[in-house]
């Protein structure tokens, strides 16, 4: 891992490596917060403040947490900044409180928050640890975005809040509806990235934060039996 | 009465509000797990004793600890630590007592600690403490909750590697391999459990 430009840190997360689409992370949020596109908005900006600050901290620390304790460690940085931001949510924006309800708390065991700890901010320094943060969480907000608008436009025809279609398909809004247009939206991410002849993510374990942790002996044997 | 409670809330935590299906809690184990029925039950099962365990746990210190003395802020820092170091203990206890149970449910232990529907369901019985108001809910009402929740991951789980199995081998089209495919059937399996709407409500009417 060279001296890659500070842009390029920024940049992947959105398109090439999108948490979401590409590394398909994250998805109990991705499915659930999705039934319209505020929500998403809010989701996507309390999970990339967590992100941010996780992992500039995590980057800073990254030589004093030994090396056997790093995921208890990580867990509780990042669950000490869930309730920072469960609190500023809560005071400032109680209606995106009531609407994300369990899911704001759940964000600390958010595989993207996790994954970016334990693949990039615990081996590169803070600005770039911060950069890569940023990218990352902007790409998730873009993805929940894109699935919000696609949801609230055929669940309830109205984009945030705003009236556009004369009919409704409920289904969308509904859970079914969740998995339906997550499924469709990695299809096109697929095609697209089939395309430039790239493979797209297959193995559980591939995209799991915890592989690495895991790995070793725990998740290939897993995958092994599982086989 | 407290029966009929206790029924109703482990029927409901099990079809009507099914943790993978219709609240979108442990989607990764789902879709990461159920390929093989084998797998899928261990990992079930797995996930099934660390949620009553963390709810034992969880609901007690929150009751009693951490309200009275005004912490309750702490619950997400405090339930994921309980969470993980459960996690170890069990895994710890099953290494050196039950050696043949830990071969078999063992490696899905520490994927758990980072399992969103075991930190869901402490979350959700907590609430459901005071929203519920047709009758009082309990400790007891809290574990059958955590049980029934995870016999409900169990029964997504093992329906949907049955319907994954069949996915093997269908001809579907290249971009649609995979992960895409995998939730369009997420999608329909989701889809029948809607059925079971009210489906509680009918038959163990409350108040």
């Amino acid at each position: 891992m060279a001296k890659r430009s500070l842009w390029y840190e920024f940049t992947k997360g959105i398109i090439k490596e999108n948490p979401v689409l590409c590394l398909v992370l994250g998805t109990c949020p991705t499915l659930a917060v999705t039934t319209s596109a505020s929500n998403a908005i809010g989701m996507g900006i309390a999970a990339t403040a967590v992100l941010v600050c996780s992992n500039a901290v995590i980057s800073a620390l990254r030589k004093v947490i030994p090396d056997k304790v790093r995921i208890p460690a990580y867990i509780t940085i990042i669950a000490g900044f869930v309730t920072v931001v469960q609190m500023l949510v809560k005071a400032f924006s109680p209606a995106i409180n009531d609407a994300l309800g369990i899911y704001l708390p759940l964000i600390v065991v958010n595989c993207i928050i996790l994954g970016r700890a334990e693949m990039y901010a615990s081996k590169n320094p803070v600005l770039p640890s911060i950069l890569d943060g940023i990218g990352m969480g902007v790409g998730f907000t873009a993805a929940l975005l894109c699935m919000g608008i696609i949801r609230e436009l055929l669940g309830s025809g109205s984009v945030f809040g705003v009236q556009l279609l004369p009919f409704k398909i409920l289904i969308f809004i509904l859970p079914p509806g969740g998995f339906f247009v997550f499924g469709i939206l990695i299809m096109i991410a697929n095609a697209l990235n089939g395309k430039k002849g790239k493979k797209a993510a297959a193995s559980p374990c591939e995209g799991c934060p915890m592989a690495n942790s895991c790995a070793d002996k725990h998740c290939e044997e897993g995958v092994k039996n599982a086989d | 009465m407290l029966i009929k409670t206790l029924v109703a809330v482990f029927l409901a935590a099990i079809l009507t509000e099914n943790y993978v299906l219709s609240k979108f809690l442990g989607i990764c184990p789902f879709l990461g797990v159920s390929k093989k029925l084998n797998s899928a039950v261990g990992m079930s099962i797995a996930v099934t004793v660390v949620m009553v365990l963390a709810t034992a746990v969880t609901f007690p210190i929150y009751t009693y600890l951490l309200v009275p003395n005004g912490l309750d802020y702490l619950q997400t820092i405090l339930f994921i630590l309980v969470i993980a170091g459960l996690v170890q203990l069990v895994e710890i206890v099953l290494k050196k007592y039950i050696p043949s149970l830990y071969k078999s449910l063992g490696i899905y232990l520490p994927l758990i600690t980072t399992n969103c529907a075991v930190l869901g369901v402490t979350m959700l019985v907590l609430q459901k403490v005071t929203s519920t108001t047709a009758y009082e809910y309990t400790y007891l009402h809290a574990l059958i909750n955590a049980f029934g929740a995870g016999i409900g991951f169990l029964v997504a789980m093992v329906m949907f590697a049955g319907v994954r199995g069949k996915l093997e081998n269908a001809d579907i089209p290249k971009s649609l391999k995979g992960l895409p495919i995998t939730l369009v059937a997420a999608a329909l399996v989701s889809l029948s459990f809607l059925g079971f709407a009210g489906f509680v409500d009918k038959l163990i009417p409350l108040g």
